[in-house]
């Protein structure tokens, strides 16, 4: 199954990567091949399975409501490529409601 | 052929913060004063490599809400990662329940003016809220970002689209609040943001006078984001519902769901208006899946049963037993029930007073003064038994109502009992005939007009000299007795 060139520039929008025009093309074909190979999964007859939730049999892994320390606001802050006055900086955006 | 019948539907969205001490996935603290990323961790800020571990206490406020609501709730819930890219979101996705949420199916009655109307909850889901961007104010082309919100346990609440007017999306909002606030499910503070609204409005378009007939048509439904008041929600609900029939009015034929779709909106509170968001069509792939870091959880029946059991008492019960118990309006349940402190409070004061209308006149005008005034709950400021007091005092006719104020201050300003500031200020109304008698006198001779009027048959004019028979007497004149006098004076 080949992937359009529209939808490697939808996938790499949606991760905020840049692609050049002969990057499209290369990552098509690349995309394309692990699809197809993942693609084999659905030749097994899942009739009647349940959809697995976690690899793990277990479930119910809870944690008390108790507060711990966790990083100062500099070592937070310390891989930033921008920070100051104790916020990180970052391109200016406009809120277009995205969030939660 | 006249213009079709508009019909309002509205579906909520609900977001609240739950009353934890930490955040959903990580041990941090949930403060809402603390400097910009002070309450962080490696898991909140999305570094690579870390576990989310499930904040026991967050499910099971989760749960309760779910059960107040008249939900199901599932036998297996699990979490998934939502994922979109915004400074504001660490990990570039957000965990929260998709398809398998831990509660489905539930409804919520709501009083609106003296009438019941009835939400159906489609779901009740857990997921964690994101971090706050705000623009740097130095005209810089640069966002700040402060992560301290991001990964505080969210509850999200859907609601079936029975909504019917912008007073009633109010209603409901408020309704929610004042569950989650009775169950303990969150503090609901709308100035810190823990309650935000987004109300989905369309009009159903009536082929009939009833709306009734042929396949059901709508308007484009349009979604208002983040609206953080009881104000703006009713406000902004009018404002689309008045912006949907002008649409509609101007092109019926295309303004329908079927051709426009689903819109984003924002709202401006200070201009009244809302506003198109940029909408793009990819902000809706979300990508879905399974988040494999985290394992579903099970509730076991047993562990449900006993949060069903410990239920605290909810508004509506509460509401019900205050009507049936002590009679009262609707407008004065309204008021008492507001806020779950106020009314155990006023439970309290009707239990022990004579006549519950004398008490809860009293909680309200003269409690709540103090309340507002404060900023306290009035648990904190009064007695319930020094309100009964002074209810019954009032009832029997041993004080008047008008000293009451005087009485409440002294209540809040020098702790003594109710009986004992009645006693120690001499306060208690005069009935004494003779006493009266004298002042009455006096009071004819001062206000001959009044007096005259009185005499003539004109029954406005006792007010007047009831007020100054009050007056010479420090309000204690018990104005009974003193109309008596006059009528026997004036009239006899």
């Amino acid at each position: 199954m080949g992937l359009s060139k529209r939808e490697v520039l939808h996938v790499a929008h949606l991760g905020r990567i840049h692609l050049a025009d002969d990057e499209v093309e290369k990552f098509a074909d690349q995309l394309s091949t692990i699809v197809d190979y993942v693609n084999q999964l659905s030749e097994l007859d899942t009739e009647g399975v349940e959809p697995l939730a976690h690899a793990l049999p277990i479930h119910n892994v809870l944690r008390p409501d108790e507060p711990r320390p966790g990083l100062s606001t500099d070592q937070a802050l310390g891989g930033a490529p921008d920070a100051a006055d104790g916020f990180f900086r970052v391109p200016r955006v406009i809120d277009d409601g995205s969030s939660a | 052929m006249s213009a079709p019948d508009l019909i309002t539907t509205i579906g909520m969205e609900v977001h609240l913060h739950l009353a934890t001490r930490t955040k959903m996935f990580c041990p941090c603290e949930v403060r809402y004063d603390a400097p910009p990323n002070s309450c962080v961790c490696p898991v909140c800020l999305g570094m690579p490599g870390v576990l989310p571990v499930m904040n026991g206490r967050a499910v099971e406020l989760a749960v309760r809400m779910a059960i107040g609501l008249g939900c199901t709730i599932p036998a297996f819930a699990k979490w998934d990662r939502k994922h979109y890219y915004y400074p504001d979101l660490p990990k570039n996705y957000q965990i929260s329940e998709y398809d398998e949420p831990l509660g489905l199916g539930g409804h919520l009655d709501v009083e609106l003016d003296g009438e019941t109307f009835r939400v159906g909850i489609t779901r009740v889901h857990l997921e964690e809220d994101a971090g706050k961007l705000m623009h740097a104010e130095d005209g810089s082309n640069v966002s700040v970002v402060d992560l301290n919100r991001t990964g505080t346990p969210l509850l999200e609440v859907v609601s079936e689209p029975d909504i019917q007017s912008a007073a009633q999306a109010r209603a409901y909002g408020e309704a929610l609040r004042q569950l989650a606030v009775y169950l303990g499910v969150g503090h609901c503070n709308m100035q810190l943001g823990q309650m935000r609204f987004e109300p989905n409005i369309s009009l159903k378009i009536g082929d009939g006078p009833d709306g009734s007939g042929g396949q059901p048509r709508y308007t484009p439904i349009t979604e208002i984001k983040n609206l953080n008041s009881f104000r703006s929600v009713e406000r902004a609900c009018a404002f689309e519902i008045a912006r949907h029939r002008d649409e509609f009015a101007a092109d019926p034929a295309g303004y329908t769901l079927e051709n426009q779709g689903k819109s984003t909106r924002g709202w401006n509170d200070d201009r009244g208006v809302s506003f198109l968001m940029r909408s793009k069509e990819e902000a809706h792939d979300y990508r879905y899946f399974p988040e494999p870091d985290l394992v579903p959880f099970v509730p076991a029946p047993e562990w449900v049963d006993k949060i069903r059991a410990d239920m605290p008492e909810t508004p509506s019960q509460k509401r019900y037993k205050l009507v049936t118990t002590y009679r009262l309006s609707p407008y004065e349940v309204d008021v008492l029930v507001s806020d779950p402190d106020l009314s155990d409070f006023s439970e309290e004061v009707l239990r022990n007073a004579q006549d519950s209308s004398t008490a809860a006149g009293l909680i309200m005008t003269e409690g709540l003064r103090f309340v507002n005034e404060r900023d306290k709950p009035i648990s904190k400021l009064f007695k319930p038994g020094d309100v009964a007091a002074v209810s019954d005092m009032i009832f029997s006719g041993e004080i008047s109502r008008s000293v009451a104020p005087h009485v409440f201050v002294q209540l809040v300003e020098t702790g003594k009992s109710a009986a004992d500031i009645v006693r120690d200020e001499n306060l208690a109304q005069t009935s004494d005939e003779g006493e009266l008698e004298r002042v009455v006198d006096e009071v004819i001779r001062e206000n001959p007009g009044p007096a005259q009027d009185f005499a003539e048959g004109k029954d406005k004019a006792v007010g007047r000299l009831i007020g100054m028979a009050k007056q010479k007497t420090g309000g204690k004149a018990n104005p009974n007795v003193v109309r008596e006098i006059l009528i026997r004076k004036l009239r006899g």
